[in-house]
């Protein structure tokens, strides 16, 4: 497989989102807002390059009855270290997604690409893997958020864009399924065609 | 197989050990900077350092912290930061900043964990509902939701955030009495 492959792959046919349907839980959670669904997005994708290929260096050297708990460990850390960076360096971005950072640790594409591919792979092939995943990931949260956003209070990207309160259902999440549901079917259509 | 956990778990509290320290300083300095930027929002003009001159008071065994300002050498009022756990996703600490005759005089929310979209309207840059709160003063303005009987108007499906705003007011109001009685044996 090409480098370049591996970078679009995950962004269009192996799409974390709408294709594998991998870490639900800040999709739904975090998506409120466009904004918020990029700095989750982001902030995933640095956490998934270094988890990648700090995890295709060792891999060879974990036993394989140990081997989820040490790539959570792995996770884990980079995690805390981009909090702790994130709280330090641009406090304003941290206050808006300190909340939704820990959970990072907890989502599946994180420890699904760990496992599926950076286990069997080279190093800078995860990491592409890495970065292509985040990039899916990323956008993703971002059109899930505006959609969202949109929809639940009228505005993009904070712009106000439409008149009155918005739909509420669309903030809370029942709105999330619902938006998420219909993306998915748009995205698998255009795939397809 | 234990080892090589081990060994892992090692490596990573070290590499979380060394950015913690190195990150202690910034971030200390960054909540002391979110601490003194809402103190500067919320109070009238002031020449002194209210941070330097902060102290603890309960107010019906709750905790409560008081910065009091001086302008000319004078008690021009007092950033009060208070926290309630009547909030809807966890607890909301909010600076109240009171002129010295204990009208509100602006407040700003320092953390909480509202709904994104309902109860997060209590922060200023969101919508206009802390706004209501400026220049008055809750010795006689009700500091409860219409619903409850009070002056209240609270934030469109999110009355448990609302009410729980006006609970910190009120609690940081009494704090306020409290202090203000001391500063004015001072003068």
């Amino acid at each position: 497989m090409s480098r370049l492959r591996i970078i679009t792959k995950g962004i269009i046919s192996g799409n974390p989102i709408f294709v594998l349907v991998l870490g639900m839980c800040p999709t739904l959670g975090t998506t409120t807002s466009a904004v918020n669904g990029l700095g989750m997005g982001l902030a995933t994708t640095f956490v998934l390059m270094l988890s990648n290929l700090v995890i295709s260096l060792i891999a060879g050297l974990i036993p394989s009855k140990v081997r989820i708990p040490s790539f959570i460990v792995v996770i884990a850390v980079f995690v805390t270290v981009v909090q702790l960076i994130m709280q330090a360096y641009v406090p304003a971005l941290y206050e808006t997604l300190g909340l939704f950072i820990p959970l990072i640790v907890v989502n599946c594409i994180v420890l699904g690409r760990a496992e599926a591919f950076a286990s069997k792979n080279k190093p800078l092939d995860s990491f592409l893997d890495g970065l292509g995943s985040g990039i899916g990931f990323t956008l993703g949260l971002t059109l899930l958020g505006a959609v969202r956003e949109l929809l639940g209070s009228g505005a993009f990207f904070g712009w106000k864009m439409l008149p009155g309160d918005g739909m509420l259902v669309f903030i809370l999440a029942p709105g999330a399924f619902i938006a998420l549901g219909y993306l998915m079917v748009l995205f698998n259509k255009f795939l397809k065609a | 197989m234990f080892l090589c956990l081990l060994i892992i778990c090692l490596g990573g509290s070290a590499v979380m050990g060394s950015v913690y320290l190195i990150t202690y300083e910034p971030i200390a300095a960054a909540q002391a900077a979110k601490v003194n930027q809402a103190i500067a929002r919320v109070l009238p003009e002031f020449d002194n350092v209210p941070a330097l001159e902060a102290y603890q008071v309960l107010v019906d065994g709750r905790q409560v912290t008081v910065y009091p300002a001086q302008k000319d050498g004078v008690f021009a009022g007092a950033a009060i930061e208070a926290v309630t756990t009547r909030g809807f996703g966890g607890p909301i600490k909010v600076m109240v900043g009171f002129r010295p005759d204990g009208t509100i005089h602006n407040t700003a929310v320092i953390s909480h964990t509202e709904t994104p979209g309902l109860g997060d309207k209590m922060d200023p840059r969101k919508s206009d509902f802390s706004l209501q709160f400026q220049g008055k003063n809750p010795g006689t303005f009700r500091l409860a939701v219409k619903k409850d009987g009070g002056q209240v108007d609270a934030i469109t499906a999110a009355t448990i955030s609302s009410r729980a705003f006006c609970d910190v007011l009120d609690l940081a109001y009494r704090a306020f009495i409290q202090t203000d009685q001391k500063e004015g044996g001072k003068q």
